[in-house]
């Protein structure tokens, strides 16, 4: 079953049209890898999907289990299950994680009408994640992202897709800043948390991301929309021949 | 407000019986004529039965600040006060009682809701009348002196305080009971000359609290105040004076909440604390007043003399403040570290939305040896307010090894506020040390859209990150302050983005 599909969307931002009218269909249980040269539109897409203000959608439509998205302020889009994992996780001084973390969760649950976890219950929860993640409680303890490492602000965000069950992740450039190590931990997290009910989005400049999360189907972006899908073998095409075979289109 | 059920409840009762006690002339004529002259100074000394030497310390202060002009150098911007258009004396009227909470204003219901006051306190906040209600021993105890309107109606567990020593009364009550205390150390921190507000202050306060710690004692308890403004036209003029003795520690809470309405209100309280030696004094303040509408109209003026003397060798005087309300805020906890060895604190958070003004700050006067203090300041601008850090750290020629660290942070929502730090620093000796830090940032639609992602709502999402931002100087709150504190922060800033 079809559960996002973007169908020709048109974005501008600031009186410039970033996406023609990009066509994009996701079902549950696959894995997608958006992959495109800078500029191309990728994060973009994140980003309208995930409904951060700045972007005017001019045309088009884009469907979340059948219901308009873009009806729908951000937030109530993170209690349907979307979730956008960050390229650039923001720091927030003085809000411990773990507080943050029972927030966010709390805010999601009482948002979809459904009982918010007490402190006990949250604890349990936040520690089993934590652990098959291999993140130290005391990481829990500081505030959100700050003084994090590359690799830390990654499993952050790893951990909540795990605490937070979205049925679709996107997630934006995740291998940037991270050395192949840390790259090894965050994916395996991802791969962890793969299931039938889920969808992902993995976008990507790279190929090496997709050696780790093994995409279903591959999306070639440029200027504003999908030019070539294919299956897991088109990364490694591109990574042979390069985007610009795309960019005289 | 921290409101506690037995206190609230014990207020209400004491409340009926002491007004029947104290005024039992007409209450409509218990209101001095409008404007200021010797006639009305007289004429309040009169209603609190004062001694002599009381009405002349107030002539006196009213002679000095008909001499006196108007500081202009804060950086607020009001129309001018017409001092004799104010009445400066109100005894409370009698509550009018409702029979149930449904004849209370919704919005101040709601109010009451999302401070997290539970409806039984509200009831007898707002006075309708009590049902037998369960106690909640689980809170702890908390002495209220509340002052509805100028008048200090009701002291409570004032037995429990007797048998610990410590005077806690009505400020009124004190200069007839206590005349040799009061004698003593009014005015020897804030003199009555010291400024045009505490010198008007000092000929007409109404009431207030007096607190007095004998040598050695620990308080047993956190001491309380509410203040309301409930009478329109009526300013505000609190004096409270609270001296540690020797060896001993007291934590003094005070909280406010003004109804709405459209004139503004002037309000010029005094707070002296006298610490002597090994004394602390902890003086937390939450202030959430009236601010105004929506466009600026209405709210409260508060100009407001606050400072403490570390008298003794080794004292302490710390001062923390969330400050939310008001129209206009002019106000400067300081601390005089006159013993050796003493110290002073101030931690502050003062929050400004629509209209608001606000200049506040301190004063960290080091004149003995090996005086140490610490300024932690936040300021969160948001709508189209002004907030204005101002600050002194002086060390004098003596004062050899004063230390002090400041850290001043401002965090501005919006575009159309402003943040601005005026610290001035003077050191007259060579070995005193004194540091000082200062960051002013926006708060980031990439912070905000990050906490929205996860499913906070918009307003979730600024208390969030205005929660964290303050969060040094709320552990500095007691308990129940802090957590009171947290919510009137987030609700202080309702609104205040997109």
């Amino acid at each position: 079953m079809a559960l996002l599909e973007v169908k020709d969307l048109k974005v501008r931002v600031e009186e410039r049209e970033i996406l023609h009218g990009l066509t994009l269909t996701v079902n549950e249980g696959e894995v997608h890898a958006i992959m495109g040269p800078n500029g191309s539109g990728k994060s973009t897409l994140s980003h309208v999907i995930a409904g951060k203000p700045g972007y005017e959608v001019t045309d088009g439509q884009i469907l979340f289990k059948g219901e308009d998205l873009l009806e729908m302020e951000p937030d109530e889009r993170a209690a349907k299950g979307v979730f956008l994992a960050f390229q650039y996780p923001v720091e927030i001084p003085g809000v411990a994680t773990m507080n943050f973390l029972r927030t966010a969760l709390n805010a999601q649950r009482k948002a979809r009408g459904e009982s918010e976890y007490s402190t006990p219950d949250f604890l349990k929860k936040v520690r089993e994640v934590s652990k098959s993640l291999n993140i130290p409680q005391d990481m829990l303890k500081r505030g959100v992202n700050v003084g994090f490492s590359g690799g830390e602000k990654k499993r952050n965000e790893v951990l909540q897709m795990a605490l937070f069950e979205p049925s679709l992740c996107i997630l934006d450039e995740m291998d940037s800043g991270l050395d192949i190590d840390a790259l090894r931990i965050a994916a395996d997290g991802v791969n962890a948390l793969r299931s039938p009910k889920r969808a992902m989005v993995v976008i990507t400049h790279y190929q090496r991301l997709l050696n780790y999360i093994v995409p279903d189907v591959v999306h070639v972006m440029s200027r504003g929309r999908v030019v070539k899908s294919g299956g897991k073998e088109l990364a490694l095409e591109l990574e042979a021949s390069g985007y610009a075979q795309f960019e005289a289109a | 407000m921290p409101a506690v059920q037995e206190t609230v409840e014990r207020v209400k009762r004491i409340d009926v019986d002491q007004y029947r006690y104290g005024f039992e002339t007409l209450i409509e004529s218990d209101k001095a004529p409008k404007g200021l002259s010797e006639e009305t100074v007289k004429f309040i000394s009169e209603k609190k039965n004062e001694p002599a030497w009381m009405l002349q310390w107030r002539l006196e202060a009213y002679r000095r600040w008909l001499t006196m002009t108007e500081p202009t150098w804060a950086r607020v911007d009001y129309p001018k006060i017409d001092f004799q258009d104010l009445y400066y004396y109100a005894a409370p009227k009698p509550k009018k009682t409702v029979s149930s909470l449904d004849e209370i204003d919704p919005e101040i219901l709601k109010t009451y809701e999302k401070l997290g006051i539970p409806l039984r306190e509200v009831a007898m906040l707002e006075g309708v009348e009590p049902k037998v209600g369960e106690e909640d021993p689980a809170r702890r105890k908390i002495a209220v002196d509340a002052v509805f309107d100028s008048v200090s109606v009701a002291t409570t567990f004032k037995a429990e305080l007797k048998k610990a020593g410590v005077i806690f009364m009505p400020i009124s009550e004190a200069i007839r009971e206590h005349p040799e205390l009061v004698q003593k150390y009014l005015g020897s921190v804030v003199p009555t000359s010291d400024n045009f507000y505490a010198t008007l202050n000092s000929a007409v306060f109404s009431d207030g609290s007096f607190v007095y710690v004998p040598p050695g004692v620990r308080c047993p308890m956190e001491l309380s105040t509410y203040f309301r403004i409930n009478e329109r036209n009526t300013g505000q003029f609190e004096r409270t004076l609270i001296i540690a003795d020797k060896g001993s520690y007291v934590s003094y809470l005070e909280g406010c909440t003004a109804p709405q309405r459209d004139e503004n209100q002037l309000h010029a309280a005094v707070v002296e604390l006298v610490a002597l030696d090994d004394a602390e004094i902890k003086y937390s303040t939450v202030q959430n007043w009236y601010p105004g509408n929506s466009e600026g109209k209405g709210g409260i003026y508060n100009f407001v003399t606050k400072r403490g003397d570390c008298r003794g060798a080794n004292s302490k005087i710390s001062w923390t403040q969330v400050e939310t309300g008001s129209a206009i805020t002019w106000k400067y906890p300081s601390c005089i570290l006159r013993g050796d060895n003493s110290r002073g604190e101030f931690y502050s958070i003062a929050i400004s939305n629509g209209f608001q003004q606000v200049d506040s700050g301190t004063k960290m006067i080091h004149l003995g040896k090996n005086t140490s203090s610490r300024i932690i300041s936040k300021g969160i601008a948001a709508g189209k307010s002004q907030n204005t850090y101002r600050g002194l750290v002086t060390a004098h020629r003596k004062a050899t090894g004063a230390r002090n660290f400041t850290a001043c942070d401002s965090l501005l929502i919006g575009d159309k506020c402003g943040a601005h730090t005026v610290p001035y620093i003077e050191a007259k000796n060579s070995s005193a040390t004194f540091e000082h830090e200062a960051t002013t940032s926006k708060i980031s639609e990439d912070v905000l859209f990050y906490c929205i992602q996860r499913g906070l709502s918009q307003e979730e999402a600024v208390g969030l990150v205005v929660n964290g931002f303050v969060k040094d100087v709320l552990q500095q709150l007691p308990m129940e302050f802090a957590v009171e504190a947290q919510k009137l922060i987030s609700i202080s800033l309702e609104g205040s983005v997109g």
